[in-house]
């Protein structure tokens, strides 16, 4: 799918506004994905998943630190996220369908903080963005 | 998704096989489609969907030849659907979701009549070139 310029401009307006909360997002994201779709938590049987947990705000910071990534070069995203892309394929080998739970769960996140920045414009823009990012993340699986 | 050279030429081949009897496998595919998955039926209110209809077989062959069109330009599968693509974004809407359902029930149809011939790499390289169509027809949605 193909991002439109109003996409592109919606989508780093909120990474704009987001800015210094995006790791606390991320890890906000993440437990509502093991909350709300608990089969998620398969993928993490390494990991103290309770509320406040370390680990899950560690790698929520990940998580939000490569959708920054992603905005920030929002003209190249497969070449933005490669490694990531080369990871998902060959190691962690998350089913694509997580991918919108965990797109859906940040939209949750961005919905509850910034209640009028998420119109409905800019919230299509967003969600088309997460699938862009989930495109490129299991592009290369087979 | 890219389609590698392997996979390309694993669809020119059997199309070759299949474009002989496109027509029947695809009022076979449909058929299969409206039995296994009856909620497809909601986008031909209008058709006589009875087994062996005229209607049917019409629409079956209709289909069949726009894949016959993508494998004859798979190089350039989005520019050899264009327009279908826009007919599927602005006026027949058909949720995304059936055109996996769809392109289950036209492998199944493949299979059942080419068994020796589709090899697990085969239907890989045919599940994907579906994916790579069905993207395609989806892609002007937003």
């Amino acid at each position: 799918m193909v991002l439109s310029a109003a996409d592109k401009t919606n989508t780093k307006s909120v990474f704009a506004k987001i800015g210094p909360h995006a790791e606390e997002y991320g890890a906000e994201t993440l437990e509502r994905l093991f909350t709300t779709y608990p089969q998620t938590k398969t993928y993490f049987p390494h990991f103290d998943l309770h509320h406040g947990s370390a680990q899950v705000k560690a790698h929520g910071k990940k998580v939000a630190a490569a959708l920054v990534e992603a905005a920030n070069h929002i003209d190249d995203i497969s070449t933005a996220l490669s490694k990531l892309s080369d990871l998902h394929a060959q190691k962690l080998r998350v089913d694509p369908v997580n991918f919108k739970l965990l797109g859906q769960c940040f939209l949750v996140v961005v919905a509850i903080h910034h209640p009028s920045l998420l119109t409905p414009e800019v919230h299509a823009s967003l969600d088309k963005f997460l699938c862009a990012v989930a495109n490129v993340l299991t592009a290369k699986y087979r | 998704m890219t389609l590698t050279q392997a996979e390309k030429a694993a669809v020119v081949t059997i199309w070759a096989k299949v474009a002989p009897q496109a027509d029947a496998i695809g009022a076979e595919s449909l058929e299969r489609l409206f039995s296994s998955y009856p909620q497809t039926k909601t986008y031909f209110p209008h058709f006589d969907l009875s087994q062996g209809s005229a209607q049917l077989r019409g629409h079956g062959s209709k289909v069949l030849n726009a894949i016959g069109e993508a494998v004859k330009n798979i190089d350039d599968i989005r520019g050899a659907l264009a327009k279908l693509s826009e007919l599927h974004a602005y006026i027949l809407r058909v949720d995304p979701v059936n055109f996996k359902l769809l392109s289950h029930c036209i492998l199944c149809s493949v299979a059942a009549r080419y068994p020796s011939e589709f090899t697990p790499e085969v239907h890989a390289a045919w599940d994907k070139f579906l994916s790579s169509v069905s993207s395609v027809l989806t892609e002007k949605y937003r």
